[in-house]
């Protein structure tokens, strides 16, 4: 057994976990925008409410969020553990150094841009994770059934225009970050093909630009709504 | 022309080194870089200094020693260019050029600007050939190996070890070098008998000569000196979790 923590443990085996934990919070994120654009519905606080409800009591999501906890901690772990070793690897930096001619900023920073989107996932967790499952969250009633009323706590935090252009900032990370780890990380399951390589990079490029896109909608949304300019 | 020449010195492996400035003047634009190197040690031994150290041999860009980190990139400004072939004509009169070694753990510096490449040759030692017996030289004909093959083979061939990969990643990865060899031998029929074992022994002696990971960046494709390609290191990535899965060992 000793060759599975050889494997894992050696620097392929490294970017494996990275890219595998990568590709699977990239699903999750399609899935969280996608489903979160309810909050665009006229029907706005009811829609939002029910489904808040329904992600937070139907079993295999239940199950999935654990994946997800999982899959997010790995993603951190094996980032960290990378980070330093790579920085070891050049202990002494060039004194001039023209990296932007031959890589993206984005390549070159992902460790940067992971530390940013950390703090953001942190914030937001505390935001409406954990008020939702932890705090006193205020119920309404809809047909006879009681439910909590996160759309409240979201127009609260987002009448706030700092609270919004922080979330946009984050926004802006996830998307350098997708920009390159989409496409990054099937060159690292060793996945490169004439015909399907140039689909996949067209594919990363559409979820860096459309899951932060479609995500900074809410907010935004939340921010006119709360405000009454919409 | 009047250059500028900010140089990395250092005296040994354990000194500490610092940049320091030269002025050189009469420099020839068709001079290849190393002549005027050549020509600035020249100056430094007739004002009692002792020579800047630098590595070269053919000076005809096919056989790896030449290295410098020349104005922020590995192998000067030139595409698909060693610095033996980088000419003095690449540069404007009056321009300052900054000059330092390979910068990675695993090529500690020697002196000034020559690295101990050493890392690389037991990379190769460690599985980087065929052990297998092939017999006499056969009829050139006799193995059929597809033109497209034999042409991704050749070009991972193309390696030539300088290590400019190394010195352009982020991460000081040597995972272009490693996978350009692994995949001009996998690609092989001769190189396909052992290419599990080869793979896993290669990318392990790798690890312990503390090189970096791979970010897939592809600053070592664009600073590569004969433009190797970074598919290589999807087919080594390929090759090594397919012999740790399903190898024998």
């Amino acid at each position: 057994m000793n060759w599975i923590t050889n494997f894992l443990f050696s620097s392929v085996g490294k970017k494996l976990i990275m890219s595998l934990t990568g590709l699977f919070l990239c699903l999750f994120l399609v899935v969280h925008m996608a489903g979160n654009l309810v909050l665009l519905d006229p029907n706005g606080a009811r829609a939002f409410n029910e489904y808040a409800y329904f992600m937070t009591t139907f079993p295999p999501i239940k199950v999935a969020s654990i994946f997800t906890m999982l899959g997010i901690a790995f993603h951190i772990i094996d980032g960290i553990v990378l980070s330093l070793q790579n920085q070891k690897s050049r202990p002494t930096k060039y004194a001039a150094s023209k990296a932007g001619k031959s890589s993206s900023w984005a390549s070159r920073n992902m460790g940067l841009l992971g530390v940013i989107i950390f703090f953001f996932i942190i914030i937001h967790l505390k935001s409406f994770w954990f008020e939702m499952k932890f705090g006193s969250v205020p119920y309404v009633e809809y047909d006879g059934n009681k439910v909590k009323d996160l759309h409240t706590i979201v127009m609260a935090a987002f009448k706030s225009p700092l609270y919004v252009l922080f979330y946009l900032i984050s926004l802006a990370a996830i998307s350098f970050h997708l920009w390159h780890g989409f496409q990054s990380a099937f060159r690292s399951l060793g996945f490169v093909h004439n015909k399907y390589t140039p689909i996949i990079k067209i594919l990363g490029y559409i979820i860096a630009i459309g899951v932060p896109f479609g995500f900074a909608l809410q907010p935004i949304a939340a921010y006119l709504i709360a405000n009454g300019i919409i | 022309m009047k250059l500028t020449l900010n140089i990395w010195r250092q005296a040994s492996t354990n000194a500490s080194g610092s940049m320091q400035a030269y002025k050189l003047d009469g420099v020839d634009e068709d001079m290849s870089f190393l002549e005027m190197m050549d020509m600035l040690n020249e100056q430094i031994i007739r004002d009692g200094g002792e020579p800047v150290e630098f590595d070269h041999d053919c000076r005809e860009g096919i056989c790896g020693m030449c290295s410098l980190y020349i104005n922020g990139q590995p192998h000067g400004p030139s595409n698909l260019t060693t610095t033996c072939q980088l000419h003095m004509r690449s540069f404007q009169d009056g321009d300052t050029i900054d000059i330092e070694p390979w910068r990675a753990s695993a090529f500690p510096v020697v002196k000034d600007l020559v690295v101990d490449r050493s890392a690389f040759d037991r990379i190769i030692q460690a599985g980087g050939y065929i052990s297998v017996n092939t017999g006499n030289a056969v009829d050139a004909n006799a193995v059929p190996v597809e033109k497209k093959t034999a042409d991704e083979a050749f070009d991972a061939a193309a390696c030539i070890g300088c290590g400019a990969c190394v010195a352009a990643c982020k991460n000081a990865s040597a995972a272009l070098f490693v996978s350009a060899k692994v995949s001009h031998l996998a690609l092989l029929p001769q190189g396909d008998a052992e290419r599990k074992s080869r793979v896993l022994k290669m990318l392990d002696q790798m690890d312990e000569e503390g090189f970096g990971s791979c970010t897939n960046t592809g600053a070592c494709e664009a600073e590569c000196p004969k433009g190797i390609s970074i598919t290589n290191i999807a087919r080594m990535n390929r090759e090594y979790m397919s012999a740790s899965i399903f190898g024998e060992k």
